[in-house]
């Protein structure tokens, strides 16, 4: 029950309070790119949450496992972007085969999320934090990404409304993108010193 | 002037002004709203990026002739790693406050757009000094522009840059500008600034 709990305050606190998007300022560039549309948002939320979760519990695997024990961290970088690299191209091919259609409409952004500094964040912060059990590992990738796909589906529900109102023609585009993100995270320091 | 001058020429001013990274191709967020919130560790990060973005400008340029299309952009991302991996350990041997106050960011660096995109666009299809001079350039354009908006930040926040007081004593410090709020709306107004500024020339 105990080490539920945990597990429970671990996922509400990385989805809510520390939302790798808005408070760590993870992930802007899909961010401010593929926020233009609901649906497009939602489907990139979902293939980084899938990344996200793969490649965060891979690298604490390859971390504790391998690097640690062989006292190779200098290597550790590398290794992790090698890890992310892998999983991206494993979920090209997945989306390819079995969802044509989605995979045309996502075009670039979909090898683009090699560099979606959100997942390599992530596998830097879980071993930053000294998490060390795998569990609470899975269940931070897995957060990170739900908190991923909140964030940029609010922000393309706002900019749907957005297209609709008269924005003076300097700020149009990206930098009203970046003043109704900063609104966003006001909302969301709220939820700050909720848990701990 | 001859035609390596005038490229060169053109370099530079590109990469200071008009394709500035952060304030005209918009790469590289994550770092120029991370890291802004005071000037000291915004110039950090700009000198670690001019250092990756002009050692993989020169690598990248040497080997352009070997690499294989499909493999381009895993040997490009490889090579960044390496050079990120040596500023951390440099930083960590002789800068250890500010790197732990930068954590992360630092190996951060390998999935900042602005290096793999001027190793794709330019020092792939370059020699070599052009590569060294337009890493230098959008190394520097970066800097600067993290400097901008971190002095902004830290004059409206504690109103000092660099520990030297610039405001009167009366002036209030806004909080919030040190906070993520700050980061976001401080880049949305200075664009929007730069925008107008460019639009009535």
């Amino acid at each position: 029950m105990d080490t539920f709990t945990t597990l429970l305050m671990a996922f509400i606190s990385i989805v809510i309070i520390n939302n790798l998007v808005l408070t760590k300022f993870l992930g802007i560039c899909p961010y401010l790119g593929v926020s233009g549309r609901i649906d497009m948002a939602f489907g990139m939320g979902l293939a980084v949450t899938f990344v996200v979760t793969l490649s965060g519990t891979l690298t604490w695997l390859i971390d504790h496992m391998i690097l640690m024990r062989m006292d190779l961290e200098v290597t550790r970088y590398v290794c992790f972007i090698l890890v992310i690299a892998g999983a991206v191209q494993l979920v090209e091919m997945y989306i390819r085969k079995f969802f044509p259609s989605l995979y045309d409409s996502f075009g670039i952004f979909l090898p683009l999320i090699t560099t979606n500094c959100a997942i390599l964040g992530l596998c830097l912060f879980i071993n930053l934090w000294g998490v060390d059990n795998l569990p609470e590992a899975a269940v931070l990738s897995f957060g990170a990404g739900i908190g991923f796909t909140l964030a940029i589906c609010i922000m393309a529900g706002i900019r749907e409304n957005l297209n609709l109102a008269d924005v003076p023609k300097c700020l149009r585009g990206a930098p009203i993108t970046l003043i109704t993100a900063g609104l966003l995270t006001l909302a969301f320091m709220g939820f700050a010193g909720m848990i701990k | 002037m001859s035609n390596t001058q005038y490229a060169i020429r053109n370099t530079i001013v590109g990469g200071l002004w008009k394709e500035n990274p952060v304030f005209r191709l918009l790469l590289g967020m994550c770092p120029t709203l991370a890291v802004t919130a005071a000037v000291k560790p915004a110039l950090t990060m700009g000198l670690c990026v001019v250092f990756v973005l002009v050692c993989s400008n020169i690598v990248v340029s040497l080997m352009r002739n070997l690499l294989k299309p499909h493999l381009r952009i895993l040997m490009f991302t490889l090579t960044i790693a390496t050079f990120v991996t040596i500023a951390d350990l440099l930083l960590k041997a002789f800068q250890p406050e500010m790197s732990a106050k930068l954590g992360p960011y630092i190996p951060l660096i390998i999935v900042n757009c602005i290096i793999i995109c001027r190793a794709e666009s330019c020092a792939s299809k370059n020699g070599l000094v052009i590569s060294i001079v337009d890493g230098l350039a959008m190394g520097a354009g970066f800097t600067v522009a993290l400097c901008v908006l971190a002095a902004i930040r830290e004059i409206l926040a504690t109103g000092a840059v660099m520990e030297i007081n610039v405001m009167p004593q009366s002036f209030i410090p806004w909080a919030a500008m040190s906070m993520p709020v700050g980061a976001f709306i401080t880049l949305g107004l200075v664009l929007g600034l730069i925008n107008k500024i460019s639009t009535k020339k």
